[in-house]
Parts: C-alpha cells; sequence; structure tokens
C-alpha cells in the first residue's frame, strides 16, 4: 500500500463529493419535503429519479438540446408524480406509516418494470452539454461537474425561496406544521399534497437528467439513489430541509474519500455506518440541534 | 342560518353526540355551556368538519355540509378557533394572518384595510407581526387565533373556550372583541366554561349534557334558574 | 376462534398436508419443484410474519436471513466432504443467527420507519459484503455445489429424489408451522401482539420490550435462514440476488397478501403471489412484475388484511 493519498487526490475526491452531493440533496429535498407534509416515505423515489434520467434521454436524442431534455423530463416526471399521489396515496391519508411504505414500495416495482418494458435492459448516457475543463490542482476538472452543482443549488434555493415567501409557499409550510387547522382556514389540503408530491418528483427527475452525464442512466440507479436518499434524510433530520442539504453533501464526502481506499461498490457501506451510528447516538438527526 | 339538527356523531367506537340539535341565526351569538367532556367541542368539530356526523344534518345557509371536507367550509363563511389555539408556531403572525388573508377575490386595498382593522384591535399583533407564533405568550396567541379567523371574513366563528388558560384581565378582551364582531353582524356559537362572560354575551344559551341538549334559555332566565345552572355545570 | 372451530381446524389442517403430500405424486414434473419452492417461500413468509403480522416490525431485512441460509449452508456443502445434510442446516441457521442477532441489537430500539429502513440498510449491507468478496462467496456468481444425501448417519442413507425431497421439506416446514404456531399462542406470543397494538402500554404494563423484540428477530431469522438453507439444498445454488433487498420486499408483499398475523395466510399469500407471477408471466413474459405490482398495490389501499382477512370477514358474515 502507499504511504500516503495525494493532495490532489484528495482535493479532487472533495470537489467530486460535494458535487454529488448537491446532486443527492436535489433528491433528499424532495423525500424530505414529501414526508415531513405527508408523512410518506417514498419508496418509489429514486425510481422516479430513474425516469426522469430516461425521459430526459430519450428528449436529448430527439432534440439535441440537454436544458430541453432537463425540462421536459422535470415537467413529465411532475405529472406522473400528481397521478401516483392522487390515485394511490391520497386514499391512504391518515392510515398508519407503513401502509404507505408498502403502497409506495409496489408503486417501485411497478415503475422498474415500467422503465425495462418502456426503454429496455440497457443503460443510456447522456451527453454533457457544457464540454471542457479547467485545471484544478494539477488535474483537468470537467467544468460539467460544476455547473450542476451549481445548477443542483439554483434549484434548492428556489425552492428554499419559494416556501419562504409568496403564499403557496406559506399554504404548504401551514400544511407541514398542522394539516387539520390549515383545513381550518380553507386550504386545499388534498391539493397542496398532490403538488408538494408532483414538485418533489420533479426535483427528483432533474436529479436524474443532471446525473446522467456523469454516471450514465441504469435501471437499477433507482434502488441505489432511494437508499441513499433515505439515508440522508434520516442523517439530516426527517422534514428538516437544511439538515438533508448538509447530510448529503457529508455522507457524499464520506463516500467520495473512502473511495480512495476501498472500490465504489463498497464505499457505500460508509454511508450505511453514518446511517447505523445516526440512529444509535442522534436518532433525531446528525445536523439537528439536540432537542430541548 | 345555521342550524343542527339531530346529530349524532362518534370517535370510534364511542358515541359522543346523541341527537343534539341547535339553531344560530344571522349575526347571533350563542352560547353552549355544560360540564367538561359532554360534547361541546365535538358539536363544534362536527360543524366546522373535522369530525363527520353519522347521522343528522348540519346546515348552513339552507345547505347541509354535514361530512363536507373542512377546507370547503371557510370559503361558506364559517371560521374555526379550537380550544388549544393551534396557532402555526413556525409561521411568523403575519403569514399566521396571510392563512387567512389569502383567499380568492379579496383585493389588495381589502387586505389592507383587514390587517389594520386586525392591528387596530389587537395592536401587540402588529408589533410582533414578523416574530414566529410559538413566541407568542398563551394570550398573544388567542388573540392571534381569533384575528386569524376574523381574517375569513366569516358570517360565523365557532369559537371553543377562549377564556381557558388566559389571566383574568385578559378576559375582558375577549369580551370586547366579542363585542366588536357583534357589531359586525359576525355570528358567534361560544363554547365557554366562564359563565358571568356567556351570560353577558349572548343573546342565548344552550346546555348540554351526556351529548345532548337538555335546555335552552335566555341569560335572563338562567340567571334565575339556579337548580338549573347546578344541574348542568355544578355550580 | 369460535368453539368448536378447534376440531375443524385439526380437519383443515390434516386435509391441507395430505393434499401437498400427494402433490409431487400427481403433479407433472415443472409443477412439482413448484410445489416445493412454494413451500420455502412459504416458510419465509411465515418467519416475517413473527415480526410483521405479530409484532408490528415491519422489515426489509429478511433477505439477509434468508441468503446467511442459503450461503451458510453453501459453506457446509462445499467444506465437507461428503456433503452432509444437518452439517449444512447446522452451518446455515448459525448463519442466519449471527445476522439476527447484528439486528436484533442494532434495530430493536428503533421504532416504525427507522427500524425498518435499517433493516433495509442491513440487508444491503450484506449483499454488498456478499457482492465483492468474490474469493470468498463467489461474488457475482454465487456458489454452485452438489445436493446432500438424505441420511441419518449410521441408519441409512440415499439420494432425494423429488418426491422424498419435497417431503422432506414439507416435513421442515410443516414442523416449522407447528412450532410458530405454539409460540404465537402462548404468552410470549400474546405479549409480541400487544406490542403491536400498544407498545407505550406494554412497556408501562412492566414488560421489557427490547428483550421481546430481540427474541422475536432472532426467531423470525432462525426460520428464514432454515428457508434459505432449504432452498440452497432444493437448488444447488447460493446467489447473491437472494439478499437484494427485493427478496425482503417480496416477503413483505406475501405477508400483505396474504394476510399478517396469522401465520397460515402469509403462505397463502406466497403461494398466490408465485402462482401469480407464474400465470401472469405466461402472458407479459417478464414484465409480469408490472400488473402485479399493481394488484399488490391495490390490496395494500383496499384490502389492507389481505386475503385471509376478506375471506375471514366474508366467512363471519
Amino acid at each position: 500500500m502507499s504511504v500516503g493519498i495525494p493532495l490532489d487526490q484528495i482535493a479532487i475526491q472533495t470537489v467530486n463529493g460535494i458535487v454529488n452531493g448537491m446532486i443527492l440533496a436535489l433528491v433528499a429535498s424532495g423525500l424530505t419535503l414529501i414526508f415531513g407534509i405527508m408523512d410518506v416515505v417514498n419508496f418509489a423515489h429514486g425510481d422516479l429519479v430513474m425516469l426522469g434520467g430516461f425521459t430526459g434521454a430519450s428528449t436529448l436524442a430527439l432534440t439535441g438540446n440537454f436544458w430541453l431534455a432537463l425540462l421536459v423530463a422535470a415537467l413529465t416526471i411532475a405529472v406522473l408524480g400528481a397521478a401516483l399521489q392522487a390515485s394511490t396515496l391520497r386514499p391512504l391519508l391518515g392510515r398508519d406509516p407503513l401502509t404507505t411504505i408498502l403502497a409506495t414500495f409496489g408503486m417501485s416495482l411497478v415503475l422498474q418494470k415500467y422503465a425495462i418494458w418502456q426503454w429496455g435492459p440497457s443503460a443510456r448516457s447522456l451527453k454533457e452539454p457544457i464540454t471542457g475543463q479547467f485545471t484544478l490542482f494539477y488535474l483537468q476538472y470537467p467544468w460539467y461537474r460544476v455547473a450542476t452543482a451549481v445548477l443542483a443549488a439554483a434549484i434548492i434555493g428556489g425552492l428554499y425561496a419559494f416556501l419562504k415567501y409568496g403564499r403557496y409557499g406559506i399554504w404548504i409550510r401551514a400544511t407541514t406544521q398542522d394539516r387539520i387547522m390549515a383545513q381550518a382556514m380553507g386550504i386545499p389540503v388534498p391539493i397542496v399534497h398532490t403538488v408538494v408530491f408532483a414538485i418533489g418528483a420533479s426535483m427528483a427527475a432533474a436529479s436524474g437528467v443532471l446525473f446522467g452525464p456523469l454516471g450514465g442512466v441504469t435501471q437499477n440507479m433507482g434502488a441505489d439513489f432511494t437508499l441513499r436518499a433515505f439515508i440522508v434524510v434520516v442523517v439530516g433530520g426527517m422534514g428538516n430541509l437544511g439538515g438533508s442539504i448538509m447530510a448529503s453533501i457529508f455522507i457524499s464526502l464520506l463516500e467520495a474519500y473512502a473511495s480512495l481506499v476501498v472500490s465504489p461498490a463498497q464505499a457505500v457501506i460508509v454511508s450505511f455506518m453514518a446511517l447505523i451510528l445516526t440512529l444509535l447516538f442522534r436518532p433525531t438527526g446528525l445536523f439537528v440541534p439536540t432537542p430541548k | 342560518m345555521l342550524a343542527l339538527r339531530d346529530v349524532h356523531t362518534y370517535y370510534g367506537k364511542s358515541h359522543i353526540l346523541h341527537g343534539v340539535t341547535i339553531d344560530v341565526g344571522p349575526g347571533e351569538v350563542v352560547g353552549l355551556l355544560g360540564r367538561n367532556g359532554v360534547g361541546k367541542s365535538t358539536t363544534l368539530k362536527t360543524i366546522c368538519g373535522l369530525v363527520r356526523p353519522a347521522e343528522g344534518r348540519v346546515e348552513f345557509e339552507g345547505r347541509n355540509v354535514a361530512g363536507w371536507a373542512p377546507h370547503k367550509l371557510p370559503p361558506l363563511g364559517i371560521a374555526y378557533v379550537p380550544e388549544d389555539r393551534r396557532i402555526f408556531r413556525l409561521l411568523t403572525v403575519l403569514e399566521n394572518l396571510r392563512t387567512g388573508l389569502d383567499r380568492r377575490g379579496v383585493t389588495e386595498a381589502r387586505r389592507q384595510q383587514l390587517l389594520e382593522k386586525v392591528y387596530h384591535h389587537f395592536p401587540v399583533l402588529r408589533e410582533r407581526r414578523n416574530q414566529a407564533g410559538g413566541t407568542l405568550s398563551g394570550g398573544e396567541q388567542q388573540m392571534l387565533a381569533i384575528a386569524r379567523a376574523m381574517m375569513l371574513e366569516p358570517k360565523i366563528i365557532l369559537l371553543d373556550e377562549p377564556t381557558e388558560g388566559l389571566m383574568p384581565r385578559m378576559v375582558g378582551q375577549i369580551r370586547e372583541i366579542i363585542r366588536v364582531l357583534h357589531e359586525e353582524r359576525v355570528a358567534i356559537l361560544l363554547v365557554e366554561q366562564n359563565l358571568p362572560l356567556t351570560l353577558e354575551v349572548s343573546s342565548r344559551v344552550y346546555l348540554m349534557e351526556k351529548g345532548i341538549v337538555r335546555h335552552q334559555a335566555t341569560p335572563d332566565e338562567l340567571r334565575q334558574q339556579h337548580d338549573v345552572i347546578r344541574q348542568y355545570l355544578g355550580v | 376462534m369460535t368453539r368448536g372451530s378447534s376440531t375443524g381446524y385439526w380437519i383443515g389442517f390434516t386435509v391441507v398436508l395430505a393434499a401437498l403430500a400427494a402433490a409431487p405424486l400427481v403433479l407433472p414434473p415443472f409443477w412439482q419443484r413448484f410445489a416445493t419452492e412454494i413451500l420455502v417461500w412459504g416458510l419465509l413468509a411465515m418467519s416475517s410474519d413473527i415480526l410483521i403480522g405479530y409484532t408490528g416490525m415491519v422489515s426489509f431485512g429478511h433477505s439477509a436471513f434468508f441468503g446467511l441460509g442459503m450461503y451458510g449452508a453453501a459453506a457446509a456443502l462445499l467444506s465437507v466432504k461428503p456433503p452432509n445434510l444437518w452439517l449444512a442446516m447446522l452451518y446455515g441457521l448459525v448463519g442466519a443467527a449471527i445476522v439476527a442477532v447484528f439486528v436484533a441489537y442494532f434495530a430493536t430500539r428503533l421504532r416504525d420507519i427507522y427500524f425498518s429502513i435499517t433493516t433495509l440498510v442491513f440487508s444491503q449491507i450484506f449483499y454488498v459484503i456478499i457482492f465483492t468478496w468474490t474469493e470468498v462467496t463467489g461474488g457475482e456468481n454465487g456458489l454452485t455445489f452438489s445436493q446432500p444425501l438424505l441420511s441419518i448417519p449410521g441408519i441409512f442413507s440415499t439420494r432425494f429424489t423429488i418426491e422424498t425431497l419435497h417431503w422432506f421439506i414439507l416435513g421442515v416446514v410443516t414442523c416449522s408451522y407447528l412450532l410458530l404456531r405454539r409460540i404465537t399462542q402462548s404468552p410470549f406470543g400474546r405479549v409480541l401482539q400487544a406490542i403491536r397494538e400498544n407498545e407505550p402500554r406494554t412497556r408501562a404494563i412492566g414488560y421489557h420490550v427490547e428483550r421481546y423484540k430481540m427474541v422475536a428477530v432472532m426467531l423470525s431469522g432462525l426460520f428464514a435462514g432454515a428457508a434459505g438453507v432449504l432452498y440452497a439444498i432444493q437448488n444447488k445454488f447460493a446467489a447473491p440476488d437472494f439478499v437484494f433487498f427485493l427478496i425482503s420486499g417480496e416477503t413483505v408483499i406475501f405477508n400483505v397478501m396474504g394476510g399478517a398475523g396469522t401465520l397460515v395466510g402469509p403462505v397463502a399469500g406466497a403461494a398466490f403471489f408465485l402462482l401469480l407471477r407464474e400465470g401472469v408471466s405466461r402472458f407479459f413474459t417478464e414484465y409480469y412484475l408490472i400488473p402485479v405490482g399493481i394488484i399488490f398495490t391495490l390490496m395494500v389501499i383496499f384490502v389492507p388484511q389481505g386475503l385471509l382477512g376478506f375471506l375471514r370477514r366474508r366467512l363471519d358474515q
């Protein structure tokens, strides 16, 4: 084994970790938003990422425009998400959360197989819209990766602003805090739920498209993303938007550093460990201030 | 305007309301009295749709709204102020008010008008308008809960024990706000434990026991009926 | 249970048992193996019912128990010659028990969703280890080995035929069922159900809830491991696919479809699912999971008490 790991490799992995973390944050924010407002643990969230990726790939192949593909994917999956929520999850409102896990698990099976049926068993790749690299610590680093992180941050920032200001942001936050009183104030809670699910789904889809040039779009990326997003949401504190973002970066950095030492397939165990340690010692979330 | 006819409500298997019949006319202040647990709060919850009645009719302006989804009732003119206030703790005071203010068909001018009116009656809310609801004191939260309901410009407000847990001098404020609402022709169905206040502000009172209305009287009449008071209120 | 149903129950039990025993004698070859497989998955489903149906803990970790049982048996059958049936069972159960201890220790402190997610994560940890530790586990390709002989040392030793294998597995599954039934109807079983109904109250009464949960996980893990061993013996291979959490998911499906908390329900659920899969894949080939997934989701919404619960309600009317 070598004496030490060169500094520039650590630096590269740090940037990689942040980039991957921002994409994961985009996925996890949607998941935590959905959980916060309707107590639904969306087992199918990763599959929405995958479907977004495939939809984006098809649109890109058709039009040659990456940004259009991103938009189309986000909108299409938003509609799909709304339809799924309205048909499958709305009837389950008020039932215990484990029922929703089962229902979303069923959805996940259907979505995964549908993807294979629609797009076939082989992976797709997306060509990045921004080529070219810049020099980062003696190595060449692709611009696209940086652009991805910036874009993901912008989308999350947009979500945050939307929630904080504006009438519908207030509706969403009120419904998240007290669904009953929100209804008593005339807020159409069932519609708010559907819209939030659609927003979460579109964010997941966007992640899938953004991730496309980095890792390709494969049939089993769904399970990967779902698992990681779960871990992030628990480590970050369920329902806590800021926490999920920090946890995403934290987990991705851990994995990036771990992959310097072990293979990437094994690096994921580091995330698992983080989850288990969090659950044992800080179950409300690592990045949540200890409840008084 | 509001009429309950033979309403039966259950919580799971518990039969809470055994056929409640109540009337509230436009602009009336009606009191609903009774010991703890007789079903007063459940009656209010049934009216605003948070609990679905098993039998009976809840008629508002001629329409039977029993079983309607709760968010459909505020547009009709029904506002609810629950027993534990339940303001949105993580929203600011202004955002709390906006949950009622941000409705269809309210012009910007009208919004400012409503806000000003509420700030006029509750100056402390203007002071704290950018503070989180959870940082307010109990009395201030009660003010906010009522103000929030007023933002809906309702025809009737269901008030569940507004003076509970409040300091005596705040009771005066509650009395004042009920008077203001009455002047504006807003009807009030008031559930209260505070007998003197209720008798002062109501034009009629119902007394409930074990999920059914047992007695109805005007305040003047009730003041003379000591045995009734003792029987249903234990005072 | 109504009075007098006890005799009815045992009659029904004997009838079903006889039918299952007769199966390999009357069915064509493909369906013979199918019937045996139903038994194995049924055992897995029963094991998870202890957690899901009786204690109210939805576990996605059963694939780990099952897989370790499978690989444990593989280890015995590959390392010790001649391959010994009972050693395979032993190794398999021990392997499953080790995993169960892990899961029991870490997971029982957690409630509801966190428990489910953690079991899922554990299942994936083992999957990753097995998948990447190619030297020991054969990695992606798994391990193949030969079937052990049905032997009682010193008395006889003979190869399994399809029929005798089926009866052996039927025997193990039936004994497991009777054992589990005994356990769930015992005071211990009733405490588990009390935990499911109202955990805080059960704790307040004075029961050490964590201990009960840990024992439940261990029991569940052992029987799931046994199922893994049986599967390995029947099919002569062990593969990482069986440790992937999808298997856990399917197990949960059996429970829900059949009716959690009844022991028999999940077995019926497993049979129903497998038959459905078999039938549907004739038309839909490998996309059978689309209609089956839709059916499952609809059942979660509209028939959450499962087939058995649904039938029971019908019969009661």
